[in-house]
Parts: C-alpha cells; structure tokens; sequence
C-alpha cells in the first residue's frame, strides 16, 4: 500500500497559525544551518551563538545592527510597496547607487557653497530623484513593451555598477585620493552627524522611521494604497474596479526607487563620505531588503523588525568572521537557509497535507473540472 | 595579439556558456532559475576540493557536476512542488551556494592545485598556424561546451524528451494532459541546469585559475541568466553570445588606449539583452521562443 | 486483444490503407453510474450504450451532467457507483491513460494544445510510441497517411497558431486516433467552428463511422444532433429523461426533454408601463480571446422599469456581451450608449461612472478582493467617489458606515464589517456584491449568472432585490441560463446562440414555449420579433 498524499488548500488561516509558521520555520531553518556548520567543522552552538550575541550581545553590535537596518528598512518598505502592486522589483540595489550617485554630485558641487540644513535635504532629494528615475525605467518599460521586470531590474544592475565604476575611475575621480578610484570626499556640510560613539547617522534613521510611518498611512489610509492593495489581493478584481494598472505601476516604481535613493545619499554622506565602487557602498542591501519585505508579508511596520533581524545576521556575520576566522560568505547561509525554511513554512501554513493510506486511483481530483 | 585575444576570449566565454546551455533547459521548461551564481560556486568549490585531494581533475569535474545538481534541488523543490516565488527561491538558492562554498572554500585558499585541468592540444589541428592556437590548444571544457551546446540544441529541437520540455514551459496544462508528468520534467531540466553550471564553476577553479578564492564566480552566474535571454532560449546562439561576452570583456580594458571606456563596454551585453526583451515585447514573441509560461507556477489539476 | 488497462498500442500500419479495420470495441455500456462532488450529484444512476459503426448524441444544457460523465469514461473521475462495460466485460478506468489504452479518445471543448509548436510535434507530446530521435520527421508520414485515410487535411509542420479553430480540432482527433482511439468523444466540437467547417467535420465523423468507429457527441445544438446521430440520450440535471432514436424523433419533443419544463409562465411581477431607453446596442461585435467573433452584430435596447434577460446555454457569447458593455473588452465593432451617452470602448471606471453597474459571473475572482475587509470591499467600485475619498484619503468613517447599512440592507451575515470578505459564504458575498452594485442607484444594472450555486435563501432573496429595482425605475439586464429564473424575473426574453439573438420576446409571447428550440439553435425568430 503506497500512500499517497492529499493536499488541500487550508480553509483558515488566523494569526496564531502565521506566528507559529513562523516560529517552525526560524527554528527549524537554524537547525539545518547547525547542522552546516557542524559538516564543516564548526562547532554550531557556538557559531549561532556568536551571531546573535555579535549583533545583540553588546552595546556595539547593537548600534552596528541598527547601522545596517537603515537602509533595509528605507529598501524594505519600499519594495513592500512595489510587490504589493505585483511588480517584481530586483533592481534596488542599483536604485541605492542611483541615489548615492545623484546624492553626491549635489553634495560635491553645492555643498561648499550652502550650509547643512539646506545641502542636507537637497542630498536627500536628489537622491530620491535618482532612484526614482531608476526605477521607472524598468517600470516603463514593462507597460510599453511588457518586459519582464525581473529581468529588466537585473539588468539595470549591472548598467549602474559599471557607471558609478566609469564615474570613480574617470570624470569624477578625486584629486585627493592619490590616483585611488574615489571622488573626493563630501564637504563638511554634507555629510551626516551621528549619534556620538556610533556610526548611526541619525538623519537617515529618522528619515527611514519617517518613511515607513508615512507610506503605511499611504498604504492604509489613501485612495492610491487601497488600489495598490486590491491590485496585490486580485489583480482580476482591480480590473473590474476600474483601477489604472498603469499609472499604479508607474506610482510605485518611483516611490520604490526613490527610497531606495534615500538609503543610497545615507550611505555615503553618513557612512563613506565619498563614492566609490558598488559593492563598497551597498554590499548587498538590494537582495537581503527583497527577503525583508517579503518576511515582513509585505507590512511596512514590519519591515522595521525584519530589518533589525536580518542586520543582527549581518553583524553577526561580521562577528563570526573575525572571532572564528570564516568567510564572510558564511553569512549568506544563514540567509539563503532561513528563506528557503521560510518558504516551507508558508506553503504548510497554505496547505494541508496529508498522508492517505490508500492505493492511488488516478487523477483523483477533490474539485470538479468544469462540469457541462 | 589578436591570437591570444582571440584564445582568450573563448577561454572567458567558456563557463559562460556552459552555464547557459544549463539555464536555458531550464528555462524552457518553463522555470526560473535566478540561482545560478550560487549553483557555480559550489561547483567550483567541489571541483577545487575533489580535485586537491584526489590530484585527478576528472574526478573533480565529477564532483562539481554531481554538487551542482544536488544543491539545484532545492530550488526545484521550492518552485516546482511548493509552487513558491521563483524569484524567492532562486535568490535564496544564490545564498546558499555563496555561503556554503565560502565555508567549505576557506580552508583551501591560497593552496593552489599542484594539478590542474590541463589544456589539451589535438594532434595535427594544433599545429594549424594561428587556428590551431586558438581552437584546438584548449582547455578540455572549451572541447566539451562545443559539443554540448550542438547536443543540447539538437536534444531540445529533435528528440522527444525536448518535445516535452518545450511543451512543460509553454503550456504544462496541456502538457499534462497529455498523461506527460511535468513535475519530473521541471524537476530534471532544473536538476540538469544545476549539472552544467556546476561544469562552468569547475571550469573556473580547476582549469582556467586552478586556485580558489571566495567569490571567484564575479557575477558570472547573473551573465549567464543575461545570456540566456540574449541567446532567445537557443543554446547554438548562446555559444555565439557567450564568447561575445566573453570578448567583451577580454577587450575592456585592451580598447582603453583608444579612448573607450571599459566600463561602457561592459555595460553592453545588459544593454544588449534590454534590446532584445525590447524586440521580443514588440513583436510576435512567439516567433522568438520566450518559453509562454516561465516563471508561472503551475498546479496540477488547475485550469 | 487485452482489456485490463496494459498497452494496446497504436492500431497496425495496415489499417491506414483499409477503411474498414480492426476496431476493438464493438460496444461499451455505461451502466447505473452515479457521481456526486461534495454532496451535490453531477450523474444520477446513469445508463447508456453505443455501439460499432454509431453514433450517440448526448443532448442536455450547461449542468446536466454531461462533460462529467465523459470524463468517468476518459478517466480523469471515479464514478461514486456503477460500472462501465466493454464488450461483455467490466472494465475499471481509473487515468486517461488507461482509457486510452483501451481504445477510447477525448477531443475536449477546448483544445489541448501548445500553440507554439507544430501540429507534428503537439501529436508527438500525445503520442505514446513515440520515437526518442527526430520525432517530427517519423511521425509525418503517419500523420499525412491518417489525415488522408478520413480526409482530415492538415499539414503537421504548421504551428498551432497559425492554424483554424477546425484544423486545430483535426489535429486532436488525429492526436486521438494515434493512440488507437475507437471511441472518440466530441465534446461541445462545433462551438468554435464556421458552418462550413461543422459540415467538414460531420463528413469526417461519418467516414469514421462507416469505419466502425464508435462517436460520442456531446452537444447542446438540436440540429447537429439531428443531423449527425443515430440515437441520442438526453440529461436533464444529472438524469437521464430519454433515449431516442433520432429517425423517430421530432425537436420540440427533443428540445423539451432538454429543458425539462413545459414552459408555462407565471406573471407573479406586476406589469410596469412603458418607458425611457436607458441601453441601447447596435451591431456589437465583440471577439473572443482566441480572436473570432463570438457576438455577432446584435443589437437590443433596455428600458427603464424592466428587466431584460439573455438565455442561452454558456459559451454562446454571454460572457463576451457582458464585458463589452462593462468596458472589460474591447469592441470590435458596433456601438454601446447609455442615456445616449456613447459608452463604447471606454474604460471601466468611465462606464461605472455613466451608471452601469457589474455583478459580475466569477464572483470570488472578479467581485471581491478575497483578503480585505467586508467594509472595503463594500466600495470596490466606488472607492474613487468623492464622498469615500477626500483629497485622496479614504473617509474611513463614511465608508464603514455605508458598509454597515448595506450589510443591514441587504441581509449580508458577516460577524462584523471588520472580516475578511473571504470568510462569508457565497451567498453572503453575493450579497454584499449586489448590494455594493445597487447602492448608488444604478441607471444599469448587469448581473451575470447572480444566483449560481447559491442556496434557496440566498437566491430567493436576490431575485426579490432584482425585482425591487425593477419597480423602483431602474433597469436590469440578466444573463442567465436558469430558465425558471428568467421567467420569473424578466419582461423580455433574448436567446443567445453562437453570438447572436435567435428571437427577442415578450415574456408573456407564447413563442416562448420554443425557448428550448432557439436555445439549441433550431429556431430563429424573424427580425420583428424584436423591438419590445
């Protein structure tokens, strides 16, 4: 008797049932990173112990954490948005650069001349308009020429990661930098204070914080975020409702790059002080932000606390691979083993599977085809 | 010198396009696999491995071919039984690769191989002037990605298991239908997939550099995924992009003198690929081969 | 010969070039077969048979039963009970390959297909001998040799796209006979096709038959039936009311076993005086997503304080009429005015705005954002209206409070407003989709199929609700394929078969007593019988 397995789709799914998929899939995802290590001659307790308390076990590694959660939050919420309206945006990270590029140039030809309250805002606004025209490419190029965004944002990439190079190593190279593939360094005004005895350059927090508060209100409480959420509920059903795929599209793409351009400008005028190359500025952010705001299901508030956890995992990353001598690769197990436990998860809070001890009897279907 | 660019090129293009022939079965059945980057690596991790204990670079290539398809499971899993994001699992399948192979790399870097994948040159054609440089003193993979794309192309276009992989990425429903199980096709075109780009990682420790470093795959992997849309899903005109790429980036920096700069050289073959999705969007893609279905998850049973 | 499901392979190279040939089965029996899906039967204690060299019809509307008692046969269903018999001997079909294997062939109503491959390669997908190399280039002769044995013209290196609705048909019916198919079963086969190709078609099925074959035919269209079988077997929600030989046979006996009733109208409505057009259609011509047309020039208009109703069995064009005048399709040709308002072409939103109103057919996949709450459902449409939304902002308070009365007026049980609409039943969510739709006082109010599946309560209520707004000065316009319901509910009666109006008629016309007639595409009512 082979048994065979009856999957039905789960009638009804409450909180408590998320919270405990949850749970399952975080703890069942560190085991197996355990058991990674262990096949590598790591002892596991130690290396996941070492992560949490690299990241959350000081007063450093938490300022370091919420370092990193800046710009996962700023990217986070913003693709929380961009996925909700269905439109697959893998391009953040050259939204980042865009803004970071766009960001500097205003910060290193204005700056000297205008004070900080005035350079400030203007960096950020650049930036914002950067990441913006960024991402409404790929956007535009969807709804004229139906192009598959994913691939379209993937490409646009690797474009900005050779133009920002192009940039350090050519026309905007810095006569400060001995012959090194820098711009010069922001002046004084431009770059961002920080919360002294840490590097948290707080106007981005706050901007970032700003950010969530107001595109969850957009989300919740505007006439747009209703259509943005009908179109993520049933795409069919915004049809019928008259609600504009396009000009929707269009919307979200340029909040959605936009921020990410708001993260880029903190990056460079809170952290680096000069551009230079991609993966210097944002190591990643772009793809670790797309598991944020999907473990966030999509909830901007959310986004707050999966960005403070996945930067804990990046700190800790940095930790293990100075206090254990591993690659920092190391990190991007604990990353790629969360998700794909994360996804288990979601599809045993979809479905339920059963085993039936029953010989197959074919095409056994438990919902009639179309009957005539 | 326009030998050894010549040699060169076809000496980068390579893994290129063994990692395509690899993406663009899978693809035509209809999955995305945004994996491949990870997939690589542990190829060349476990080649590299294999190969420094064993000193037998066959049995590394082996084990790349045997570690690419192991860990491309998971994402077949993931996009084919759990029905997930394809765009989710993939990233997520990049991660692991990276991560794992950083990990089970660390002990092995700065050790250079004392054996690697040798070049090989055939006898007679070798000592053509100039051709026989640059096509018959290759490495072996070089041999092998020559014969497999033909294999490849010839499979997907003439033989029935191509039949029903094209079909499974146009539309599964009717494949299905057919009493044709898609699940097992995706499932081997992914785990396929997963064999070859473990070939292009094992290409790059153990023949073209013979050492290993983290990150030795620099963003191959998502060249490969660019390459398999530039090729249009046709793994004869992959073998003409890779090495296209491949020259691309030989000459980068040999056009500098020139005037040109590297990095807009670089950009070209992503540009390149916008262009042809843009070409696709406007005209009939059918005639293009855009596999109907890619990326859409499919439920038995559904209509 | 081998019966128990084992590969019987394809039929040997020399029945190609004979016409009469080895056909395994001389005659199946399907008998006492029940089938239920989730409590509610599809097929009630069903008996039927076909023999060698015959073909069966089977007759009866959307519903009766019949697409799912072929699939019993094709193997894709277990019947609840009852058994089915091939020469003399029960057989158990438990996958389509088994059904295959044992001679029998499906060609469904909408074809299997991958357009962007050959025909040869798409026969090649199905066929089960297939060779591993160049299978394209060994399978064209074969199939240049079948088409040629039953004149079934086709060229296997064309793609699918690029071929007719009928030659993608011949491509299936080889596809079966490839597989050795003996009995083939055509469901709902001329949908698709122009006179001209049914008649190719009917050629076809009658070389087949002179072969020996055995022919199912599954159709809602009295003269095809006629026409083309031997005996016919009428279903009538999931029973069989009749077996008949078609010689001995008249129509209107035939169309009334189909449906079921001696149509005997009951004004229970209270008779409105006449009064302003509110719709006016002429010419429409809408196409269909595989790019034919599938209405037909048809023109109507609808007046204020009726209700008007489309019957008609599904597939003959409702959907596509409906999502024309609610802006989800483009027309082709023709012209949409409301309060003379042109209306053509324009987008939803516009359309909703000139009052037109959509319940919708899918409920659940077109109606309702399934994840979000009762109350924001409660404004899907109207969410733009600048009552619900001030500079942007939702008005929360107004919109909850609009929610609240019409869950109170329209009866809707939900726990609270504050659920997901994906909780409520069916019925609920019906509910609360018409009222949604009726809330704003609607010049048009389209409900497509509103009581489908619903229970007795529910469906009691919304057909009151529609008559309600009858009285109160607007106008409805229902598609239904519920007879009862459109007797009972609508002033005037249009019958849609193949995108056009075979008559336009007065409830109270007693022309209406061969509504099963014009339903079956037998009858069609002279042009004056149109204006209302």
């Amino acid at each position: 008797m082979i048994p065979s397995i009856n999957i039905t789709d789960r009638e009804k799914i409450t909180t408590a049932d998320k919270v405990w998929a949850l749970a399952f899939s975080i703890v069942a995802g560190l085991f197996f990173i355990g058991l990674i290590f262990l096949a590598f001659g790591v002892n596991p307790v130690f290396a996941i112990a070492k992560i949490f308390t690299g990241s959350f076990g000081s007063m450093y590694g938490i300022k370091e954490t919420v370092t990193k959660a800046i710009p996962l939050i700023l990217i986070g919420v913003g693709l929380a948005i961009a996925f909700r309206a269905k439109f697959w945006n893998i391009g953040a990270e050259s939204q980042l650069l865009m803004g970071a590029i766009f960001g500097t140039w205003v910060g290193l030809n204005w700056g000297p001349h205008l004070p900080a309250p005035v350079i400030v805002p203007l960096m950020f606004f650049a930036g914002f308009v950067g990441g913006a025209f960024w991402g409404l490419i790929p956007a535009f190029l969807k709804i004229k020429f139906a192009i598959n965004e994913v691939i379209s944002t993937l490409m646009m990439n690797y474009i900005c990661a050779e133009f920002l190079t192009f940039l350090i190593v050519g026309p905007w190279k810095g006569k400060t930098k001995f012959g090194f593939p820098y711009t010069d360094d922001l002046p004084a005004s431009a770059t961002l204070g920080l919360i002294p005895g840490s590097r948290i350059h707080y106007a981005t927090l706050i901007l970032a914080l700003l950010t969530v508060a107001v595109l969850g209100m957009v989300i919740y409480k505007t006439r747009f975020g209703y259509e943005v959420r009908v179109i993520g509920e049933n795409p069919e059903a915004a049809r019928y409702a008259g609600i504009d795929f396009f000009k929707t599209t269009l919307i979200i793409m340029a909040i959605s790059g936009g921020v990410a351009g708001f993260a880029g400008v903190g990056e460079v005028a809170g952290l680096h002080h000069y551009l230079s190359y991609p993966d210097s500025i944002s190591s990643g952010y772009g793809f670790t932000a797309i598991i944020v705001a999907w473990l966030a299901k999509l909830n901007p508030f959310f986004v707050i606390i999966a960005s403070i956890f996945f930067a804990g995992i990046l700190v800790g990353g940095d930790a293990i691979q100075i206090s254990l001598g591993l690659p920092a690769a190391t990190v991007e197990i604990f990353n790629g083993t969360l998700l794909v436990f994360l996804i288990m998860g979601d599809y045993f809070l979809k479905h339920k599977v059963r085993f039936v001890a029953e010989p197959r009897t074919g095409h056994q279907t438990t919902k009639p085809l179309k009957t005539g | 010198m326009i030998v050894s660019v010549v040699r060169r090129t076809l000496i980068a293009g390579t893994p290129l396009l063994l990692g395509t022939i690899g993406e663009v079965i899978c693809e035509r059945s209809g999955i995305l696999n945004l994996g491949v980057e990870g997939v690589m690596s542990t190829g060349a991790v476990a080649a590299f491995m294999v190969t420094f204990y064993t000193h037998n670079p066959w049995l590394g290539l082996m084990a790349a071919i045997l570690a690419g398809m192991v860990i491309s499971v998971i994402h077949a899993f993931a996009s084919v039984s759990l029905q997930s994001n394809q765009v989710v699992s993939g990233l997520a399948l990049t991660m692991l690769g990276l991560g794992i192979s950083g990990l089970a790399g660390k002990p092995f870097v700065g050790k250079p191989l004392s054996v690697k994948m040798h070049d090989y040159a055939i006898p007679y054609l070798s000592d053509i002037p100039y051709l026989g440089e640059i096509f018959f003193d290759q490495s072996p993979f070089f041999y092998m990605a020559l014969v497999l794309a033909p294999a490849a192309w010839f499979m997907l276009d003439y033989t029935d298991l191509g039949i029903k992989i094209r079909s499974a990425g146009e539309n599964p429903q009717a494949t299905e239908a057919q009493g044709v199980n898609v699940s097992l096709i995706r499932y081997g075109s992914i785990i396929a997939g997963g064999a070859f780009s473990g070939m292009a990682g094992a290409n790059l420790s153990i023949s073209y550099s013979g050492s290993w470093i983290e990150g030795m795959t620099a963003g191959r992997g998502w060249i490969v995924i660019a390459l398999t849309i530039f090729a249009l899903w046709n793994p004869m005109r992959a073998l003409v992009g890779a090495f296209l790429f491949g020259g691309i980036f030989v000459l980068q920096y040999l056009l500098q003198p020139l005037g040109i700069s590297p990095n807009f050289l670089a950009m070209l073959p992503y540009i390149g690929t916008l262009l042809v999705l843009l070409v696709i969007g406007l005209k009939d893609s059918r005639k293009l081969n855009a596999p109907a279905m890619l990326g859409e998850p499919y439920r038995r049973g559904e209509r | 010969m081998k019966w128990s499901g084992e590969s019987a392979g394809l039929v040997p190279r020399s029945c190609w070039q004979q016409l009469k040939c080895m056909i395994k089965i001389e005659k199946l029996e399907m008998a006492g077969i029940s089938k239920s899906f989730h409590g509610i039967p599809a097929n009630r204690d069903i008996d039927l048979t076909v023999s060698s060299g015959e073909i069966l019809g089977l007759l009866g509307e959307n519903g009766a039963g019949k697409t799912t008692l072929m699939n019993i046969l094709y193997g894709l269903y277990q019947p609840d009970s009852g058994e089915i018999i091939i020469n003399g001997r029960a057989v158990r079909i438990s996958s389509p390959l088994e059904s295959i294997s044992l001679g029998i062939g499906m060609v469904h109503q909408h074809f299997m297909l991958v357009d962007n491959h050959t025909v040869a390669e798409n026969i090649a997908l199905g066929y089960k001998k297939t060779p591993f190399l160049f299978p394209q280039k060994k399978i064209e002769t074969d199939i240049v040799a079948f088409s040629r044995k039953f004149n079934l013209e086709i060229d296997p290196l064309k793609k699918i796209w690029q071929l007719s609705a009928g030659e993608q048909q011949r491509v299936e019916i080889i596809k079966a006979l490839f597989n050795g198919a003996d009995l083939l079963i055509l469901d709902e086969p001329t949908s698709v096709l122009t006179p001209q190709e049914a008649r190719d078609l009917f050629r076809v099925l009658r070389d087949m038959k002179k072969a020996g074959h055995l022919i199912i035919l599954i159709s809602h269209k009295l003269d095809e039936i006629m026409a083309l079988c031997d005996r016919v077997t009428v279903l009538q929600k999931g029973r069989i009311v009749g077996h008949a030989h078609t010689a001995a046979m008249d129509k209107k006996t035939l169309a009334r076993m189909m449906v079921g009733r001696d149509v005997i109208f009951d004004i229970q409505r209270e008779k409105m005086p006449p009064s302003d057009r509110v719709l006016q259609v002429t010419g429409l011509t809408v196409n269909s997503d595989k790019g034919y047309p599938a209405v037909k020039e048809v023109s109507f208009d609808i007046y204020k304080n009726e209700i008007f109703g489309i019957a008609g069995v599904s597939g003959n064009g409702q959907r596509e009429l409906v999502e024309a005048i609610t802006g989800l399709r483009q027309v082709a040709a023709g012209k949409i005015s409301v309060n003379d308002r042109d209306i053509t072409n324009r987008s939803p939103r516009k359309i909703y705005d000139s009052g037109v109103s959509h319940v919708p057919e899918e409920r659940i996949k077109f109606g309702i954002a399934p994840g979000l709450y009762v109350y924001e459902n409660a404004i899907l449409k109207q969410h733009h209206l600048r009552k619900y939304s001030k500079n942007s902002l939702l008005a929360y308070g107004n919109i909850k409070s609009h929610a609240k009365k019409l869950v109170d007026a329209f009866q809707v049980l939900a726990p609270s407003i504050n659920v997901q609409t994906k909780d409520l039943s069916g019925g609920n969510i019906q509910k609360l989709i018409l009222g949604r739709e009726i809330s704003h006082d609607p010049v048009l109010l389209v409900a497509s199929h509103p009581t489908y599946g619903l229970d007795v309560g529910a469906t009691e209520y919304l057909r009151k609700q529609l008559l309600k707004q009858r009285m109160a000065g607007g106008a409805v316009l229902l598609v239904s394929e519920d007879l009862e319901e459109i007797f009972e509910l609508c002033d005037r009666i249009a019958v849609l078969f193949q995108g056009e109006f075979m008559g336009i008629l007065k409830s109270d016309d007693p022309r209406t007593a061969d509504i099963g007639l014009m339903m079956a595409g037998s009858l069609r009512l002279p042009a004056a019988g149109v204006a209302g």
